[in-house]
């Protein structure tokens, strides 16, 4: 089948996206050689948490929310607890917010080896999965299995378990990890950074079309590191401000060729997540990581979304260092939890999950009980930048034949590692099955 | 030798946590997929083998009436359909709304309800169809999937024991934090599976693997009331993430009576 993409009517489409969180497609129209409309299509069936956490009380929703997403379970927890802290005016002392770092490293180790090797390597080495992917590239895929083991050991042992851990509370923990449980992963998580830097060549050694974007970047910055558990908002247009002001720059709007809800900032379309984050954060990269980043070619920016599995594995390193360095340092806490006594009033928090960037809002009253709540995760903030990918995308590139542009469209979406059981809160239901 | 058992893995509502929990098992991942022959499971691969299926697991709960007619198609495509999770075994967390007006709830989250097609209720798998077995857990427990995996290849029943999570509590000499500390406990009426998780934590167990086989959900309530437990926090205590688990549903609902209005709480 060889019809010419630059004339005549095209519809490219995927039904069912594979290697993604969730259940979405992709539905791009070209008309004559011109990119008409361009979908990610929703079909992922609505949840409504927001509505369910009206009336609960304030110390549920690190439990709650955790079930928004399997995969990222503890950038919910660690957001909705900034949040709750946040309306209840305490902060948590140096030792809790260093034990949530470490459960959150875990959760990053797992969710980038997951996606790094498993979900956007099968694309780069020509197989449907990383099953098939082992036939020919076992020790490859032991290796990932390995690296992100690390990561849900990790999560275990501060969390409980590693999908929906139950040991984060509103104020800290339940219980604190022992010397000996946290001493215990430390072989397991060297062992795993290693093999995260032997990675850096395979990712880097890949062909990646010249795709950079102007998107405006957001992301955490924190005087603690790179950002994962607290921070506040930065942007590549030079904009730092605290997380309370989110609402103030992110709108959500509504476009005239579509029924979508598109997040802009302060009117712009903007991407959130590793890009972003390395791009405004190069600087706090440990030494370990920003070497790999040198050697594997990407300078202090990256704006080639189909280059983010090489950020994702310098962030990789630098969350196994990180853990590594945390252990170490670990000298304990005088209690699990602080009190957070409830008062009326609301409260933002945002965190780095490993997609990017995770708001939340509650307002609650003198009782605890929930009033009110936002919550705004990564990929419907990005949905109008991966649409906006696809358009450009399509648009240079219509000499491809039909199957291989659809095909490669598939693999931009991938890039971003959506993830749509989060994101179906905001994302654009497109109810039509075309 | 015979040709390998066909697996698919199916979702409906749910946060994709139980099918990971299935590439969360990184020491036997590879070892169960020279077992079976993975036919569908697009969450790890682009693939797709056309059915029948031997094996399907499905995930998630029944919210949409496009997804009411798809889990028909799955059911008539499979020879064993287990559920894995709260959600497709008890309708999971998304049964909140059974409770509620799910009108108004989507005009909370969504800017434009009309576009939303959504059911009033969030049902379990097997209101729809039969199921030949069902998975516990929010999320499920590796060490149980890979239970009755192993047990379907070989034909036997899978060995998942349905007492309560007390009894894991006890056998792992894990303190009783009902007794000890005063927290308010679901283990006495939860189904094992965890590990006794909780407890071993430090918190009272809330429920994940919904009821066990003999739940006493009266008496413990009266405790948790005797303890100073409000009315509205124990109909809360049973309504999570298998609220419409009946023995849990019946429970939540008794202690709905007296949820006193909010209206004025805040100026």
């Amino acid at each position: 089948m060889t019809h010419k993409m630059t004339s005549g009517s095209h519809v490219l489409s995927v039904e069912m996206l594979a290697r993604v969180e969730g259940e979405g497609g992709m539905h791009v129209h070209v008309q004559d050689g011109e990119v008409r409309d361009v979908h990610l299509r929703i079909f992922e069936p609505p949840r409504f948490f927001e509505a369910f956490l009206r009336g609960r009380a304030y110390t549920e929703p690190p439990d709650i929310t955790a079930r928004i997403c399997g995969i990222c379970p503890v950038a919910y927890q660690m957001s909705a607890c900034l949040a709750i802290e946040d309306a209840c005016g305490v902060a948590v002392p140096d030792e809790i917010r260093l034990l949530r770092r470490l459960l959150y490293c875990g959760e990053w180790i797992e969710s980038h080896a997951l996606h790094i090797f498993m979900l956007h390597a099968p694309d780069l080495l020509g197989y449907d999965g990383a099953i098939e992917m082992a036939r020919d590239h076992r020790e490859l895929v032991e290796s990932a299995l390995r690296i992100k083991r690390a990561g849900n050991d990790l999560m275990t042992a501060v969390g409980g378990r590693a999908v929906h851990p139950v040991n984060v509370r509103v104020g800290g923990f339940y219980r604190l990890p022992t010397h000996v449980e946290l001493a215990r992963l430390r072989p397991q998580l060297v062992a795993a950074r290693e093999e995260a830097i032997a990675a850096v060549p395979i990712v880097s050694g890949f062909e990646f079309p010249d795709f950079d974007q102007p998107y405006l970047y957001l992301s955490l910055s924190s005087e603690h590191g790179y950002p994962m558990e607290s921070g506040t908002l930065v942007t590549t247009a030079g904009l730092t401000a605290p997380v309370s002001a989110f609402g103030e720059h992110v709108v959500e709007e509504h476009v005239a060729h579509s029924n979508a809800l598109h997040s802009a900032f302060d009117g712009q379309p903007y991407v959130v997540g590793p890009l972003a984050r390395y791009t405004l954060n190069y600087a706090s990269l440990a030494p370990l990581a920003r070497e790999a980043a040198e050697a594997s070619g990407l300078g202090p920016t990256c704006r080639n979304p189909f280059r983010s599995i090489i950020v994702r594995t310098v962030e990789l390193i630098h969350a196994l260092d990180e853990a590594i360095r945390l252990i170490d340092g670990w000298r304990g806490a005088p209690m699990a939890a602080v009190p957070v006594p409830a008062r009326a009033g609301e409260g933002h928090g945002a965190t780095e999950a490993p997609r990017g960037l995770l708001y939340h809002r509650y307002r609650i009253d003198d009782a605890g009980t929930i009033l009110d709540v936002q919550i705004t995760p990564p990929t419907s903030q990005n949905q109008s930048a991966i649409e906006g990918d696809l358009r450009t995308f399509v648009q240079a590139n219509l000499h491809l034949s039909h199957d291989e542009l659809t095909r490669q469209c598939e693999v931009a979406i991938r890039t971003y590692d959506p993830c749509i059981s989060c994101a179906t809160h905001f994302l654009d239901l497109d109810v039509e099955h075309l | 030798m015979a040709e390998k058992p066909t697996l698919a893995v199916w979702k409906f509502a749910s946060c994709d946590g139980c099918q990971l929990t299935l590439l969360n098992c990184e020491d036997e991942l590879l070892a169960v997929a020279e077992r079976v022959s993975v036919a569908y499971f697009p969450e790890a691969t682009r693939a797709v083998v056309a059915g029948p299926y031997d094996i399907s697991l499905v995930e998630g709960s029944i919210t949409t009436p496009a997804d009411a007619e798809r889990i028909q198609e799955v059911r008539a495509a499979s020879g064993m359909l287990i559920t894995i999770g709260a959600c497709a075994t008890a309708g999971g967390i998304q049964a909140l709304r059974n409770f509620a007006d799910v009108s108004e709830f989507l005009s909370v989250v969504y800017a434009h309800p009309a576009y939303v097609a959504t059911l009033d209720r969030s049902t379990p798998i097997s209101a729809h169809v039969t199921v030949d077995f069902q998975l516990r857990g929010c999320p499920i427990d590796k060490r149980q999937l890979l239970e009755v995996l192993a047990a379907t290849l070989q034909g036997r029943k899978p060995r998942i024991p349905t007492y309560s999570v007390c009894v894991e509590c006890k056998r792992s000499g894990t303190t009783c934090v009902a007794l000890a500390s005063g927290s308010p406990c679901l283990g006495p009426v939860t189904q094992a599976g965890c590990g006794a998780l909780c407890p071993k934590f430090n918190r009272g167990c809330y429920g994940c693997f919904g009821p066990n086989d003999t739940p006493n959900t009266a008496s413990l309530a009266t405790r948790l009331r005797s303890e100073g437990m409000a009315e509205t926090d124990v109909m809360r205590f049973f309504r999570t993430f298998n609220a419409a688990a009946e023995p849990f549903r019946v429970e939540s609902t008794a202690h709905e009576h007296s949820v006193a209005p909010r209206e004025g709480v805040i100026s």
